[in-house]
C-alpha cells in the first residue's frame, strides 16, 4: 500500500470517526440531563437521513441539498420532542430496565414504520456540485466531501462547548446534570428544559445521518448498525461526557485507520477490543461522569 | 402567608409526614426544630413541590399551591436554600448566581453581592472548591436572587465553623430586615431561636409542640429531644 492510498484510507477513517462523533455527542448530552439510554437514538439517525433523501428528491438535482440538511434534523428534532412529551418522559424515574424496553420497542415500530414510508430500496443523495471533487496533496486526491464532513463535526463540537458554557441554556443543561431538583428549585422549568434537550439528542443524531447520505446507501437498517458504533463511543469516553464523546470517536477513528491499514479483515473486532480495553482500565470511560450524588430518597 | 394544612407526605409506600399543619405570617421567622428524621426536611419538600402532598393542603399568599410544580411554586415567591452540598458544582460561583436569577423582585445580583461580597471575590471558582461557610453564602445567595418573600432555609448551621455561625445570624437579621419572612429548620436549637419569633418542634413525621421562641425555650421536652447549643451534630439530615 503506497502513501497515497495510505492517506486516503486513514482520511475515510476520520471522516467516520467524525459523523460518529456528531451523534455520539446527542446519545450522551441526552444521557447526562436525562440519565435515560435511548436505544432509538438510531433511529433519529435514520430517519435523520431518510428526510434528507426525501427533501433533496423535491426540488432539481443538486438545488435543495442545504435546505435539505438543515431541514432534515429539524424535523427530527421536533418528532423526538413529540415523542419525549409523549413516552420518555413518564420513564425517567423507572429502572434501566425498564427504559431499554421502551426505546428497544420504539426503535423496531420506528424501523417498521420507515420500512411502510420510504420502502426497502437504497437511496443515494450526491454530494453538492461545489464538494464532488477531491482535493490534491501529494498525489492523493483527498474526497472534498469527506473533509466537509469532519469540519461539520469541528464545528458541531465548538458549538456545543459554547452552547455549554456560554449561554444561559447550557449552563442550565449543566445544572440539569447534577442536579435537576435543584435547577426547579431556581425557579426553571426542569420537564421543558429535558423536551429540549432530547429534541437536540435528535437533532445531532439527525444531522449526523443527512450528512452521511453523500457518502453511503440510505436505507432500512442504518438504525441499528449506528447504533452499536455510537454506544462504543460513549461507552469509551464516558456516557454524559461531550468531550468523552469527541475523544471516544478519535479512538475509534485511529483504530479504525490503523486497523484498515494492517489487518482489514480484522478491523472491526479491533474497535471492540479497544472497548473492552478501556472498560477494564476505566470502567466507567476515559471521561465518564460520576454517578449522581443525590437522589429523591436520601 | 403561608397554611400548611394536615398534610401527608408518602416516600413511596412509607408514610413519613402524619397530619403536619404549620403557618408563617408575613414578617415572621419561624424555626422548625427536630432531631434527625423528624419530617423537617420533608415538610420543606412538600412545600416546594418536590415531594407533593398526598392529603393535605399548603396555600401560600391564599392561593393553593399543593400541586404546583417546584418551578411554578419558587415563582410564586417561595425560595429553599435546601441542606448539604446541593450546589452546581462543576459550574462556577458566577454560573451559579446568574442561573437563579429570575426578574421582577428587589434581590439583585448587585444586591445581593452586597449582602455577601465574598461571593463576588470568588466568583470565577467551580461551587465544588467552596468551603462550608462559603457554600451556604451561595446557597442562601441562590434563593434570594429567584425573589422569594417567604425563605425555607435547611439547616443553614449544618457543617459550619461557630464563628461562621455568628456571622449567618448577622445575615439572617440583615435579610429579615429587608421584610424577607424566613421559615428555618434547625437542630442547633439555641441558634434558632435566638432569631426566631415562633417555632414548632417535629417528631416522627408529627408536630409534638408550637409556641413562642420564650415557651419552647422552657419546655422540658426540649431538653430530652434536642440538642441545645452548638453541639457537635452528624453531618447527614433526613
Amino acid at each position: 500500500m503506497n502513501f497515497a492510498s495510505a492517506a486516503i484510507e486513514i482520511l475515510s477513517a476520520l471522516t467516520t470517526a467524525a459523523n460518529l462523533f456528531v451523534i455520539a455527542a446527542g446519545l450522551s448530552l441526552v444521557f447526562g440531563a436525562l440519565r435515560i439510554i435511548n436505544l432509538a437514538h438510531g433511529s433519529f439517525y435514520m430517519i435523520g437521513a431518510l428526510l434528507m433523501a426525501s427533501l433533496f428528491a423535491l426540488g432539481r438535482p443538486g438545488v435543495l441539498f442545504w435546505p435539505a440538511l438543515l431541514l432534515a434534523p429539524l424535523l427530527t428534532a421536533g418528532f423526538g420532542a413529540v415523542l419525549e412529551r409523549l413516552l420518555f418522559r413518564r420513564i425517567y424515574r423507572a429502572e434501566h430496565l425498564v427504559q431499554l424496553l421502551l426505546s428497544y420497542a420504539l426503535s423496531l415500530i420506528l424501523a417498521d414504520l420507515a420500512l411502510r414510508l420510504w420502502g426497502a430500496d437504497s437511496r443515494t443523495v450526491p454530494p453538492p456540485a461545489a464538494l464532488a471533487g477531491r482535493l490534491s496533496v501529494g498525489g492523493a486526491g483527498f474526497p472534498l466531501y469527506d473533509l466537509f464532513v469532519i469540519a461539520l463535526a469541528l464545528a458541531v463540537g465548538l458549538g456545543l462547548w459554547a452552547l455549554l458554557h456560554r449561554t444561559r441554556f447550557g449552563w442550565e443543561i449543566r445544572a440539569a446534570v447534577e442536579d435537576p431538583e435543584g435547577l426547579s428549585l431556581c425557579g426553571r422549568n426542569v420537564p421543558a428544559l429535558f423536551t429540549a434537550v432530547f429534541a437536540l439528542g435528535a437533532f445531532l443524531a439527525a444531522l449526523g445521518g443527512a450528512a452521511v447520505a453523500p457518502l453511503q446507501a440510505i436505507g432500512p437498517g442504518m438504525d441499528s448498525s449506528i447504533l452499536v458504533s455510537a454506544f462504543i463511543v460513549t461507552v469509551i469516553g464516558g456516557l454524559g461526557s461531550i468531550a468523552g464523546a469527541a475523544l471516544g470517536a478519535a479512538v475509534i477513528g485511529f483504530v479504525q485507520a490503523m486497523g484498515t491499514l494492517w489487518l482489514p479483515t480484522w478491523a472491526p473486532a479491533f474497535i471492540f477490543l479497544a472497548m473492552i480495553l478501556v472498560l477494564v482500565i476505566r470502567p466507567s470511560g476515559l471521561m465518564g461522569a460520576p454517578a449522581r450524588a443525590w437522589s429523591e430518597e436520601e | 402567608m403561608l397554611e400548611v394544612a394536615a398534610i401527608d407526605v408518602y416516600y413511596g409506600t412509607s408514610h413519613i409526614l402524619q397530619g403536619v399543619s404549620l403557618a408563617v405570617r408575613a414578617g415572621e421567622v419561624i424555626v422548625l426544630l427536630g432531631r434527625n428524621g423528624a419530617g423537617k426536611t420533608t415538610t420543606f419538600r412538600a412545600v416546594m413541590g418536590l415531594t407533593p402532598a398526598r392529603r393535605g393542603d399548603i396555600r401560600f399568599e391564599n392561593k393553593a399551591i399543593t400541586h404546583l410544580p417546584p418551578h411554578a411554586i419558587v415563582r410564586a415567591g417561595l425560595g429553599l436554600a435546601p441542606s448539604g452540598r446541593r450546589l452546581f458544582g462543576n459550574l462556577t460561583v458566577a454560573e451559579n448566581l446568574a442561573l437563579a436569577e429570575l426578574p421582577g423582585g428587589p434581590w439583585t445580583r448587585g444586591r445581593v453581592l452586597a449582602l455577601f461580597p465574598k461571593l463576588a471575590e470568588i466568583a470565577p471558582r467551580r461551587a465544588a472548591f467552596l468551603s462550608g461557610g462559603e457554600q451556604q453564602m451561595l446557597k442562601i445567595a441562590r434563593a434570594l436572587l429567584a425573589q422569594p418573600r417567604l425563605l425555607l432555609l435547611d439547616e443553614p448551621t449544618e457543617g459550619l465553623a461557630p464563628v461562621v455561625v455568628r456571622e449567618l445570624g448577622g445575615w439572617l437579621r440583615g435579610m429579615r430586615e429587608e421584610g424577607l419572612s424566613i421559615l428555618m429548620a434547625e437542630q442547633n436549637a439555641r441558634f434558632a431561636l435566638a432569631l426566631a419569633d415562633r417555632g414548632y418542634v417535629m417528631e416522627k413525621g408529627r408536630i409534638l409542640r408550637e409556641g413562642t421562641t420564650s415557651e419552647l425555650l422552657t419546655a422540658s421536652e426540649l431538653a430530652t429531644h434536642l440538642a441545645l447549643g452548638p453541639r457537635q451534630r452528624p453531618a447527614e439530615n433526613a
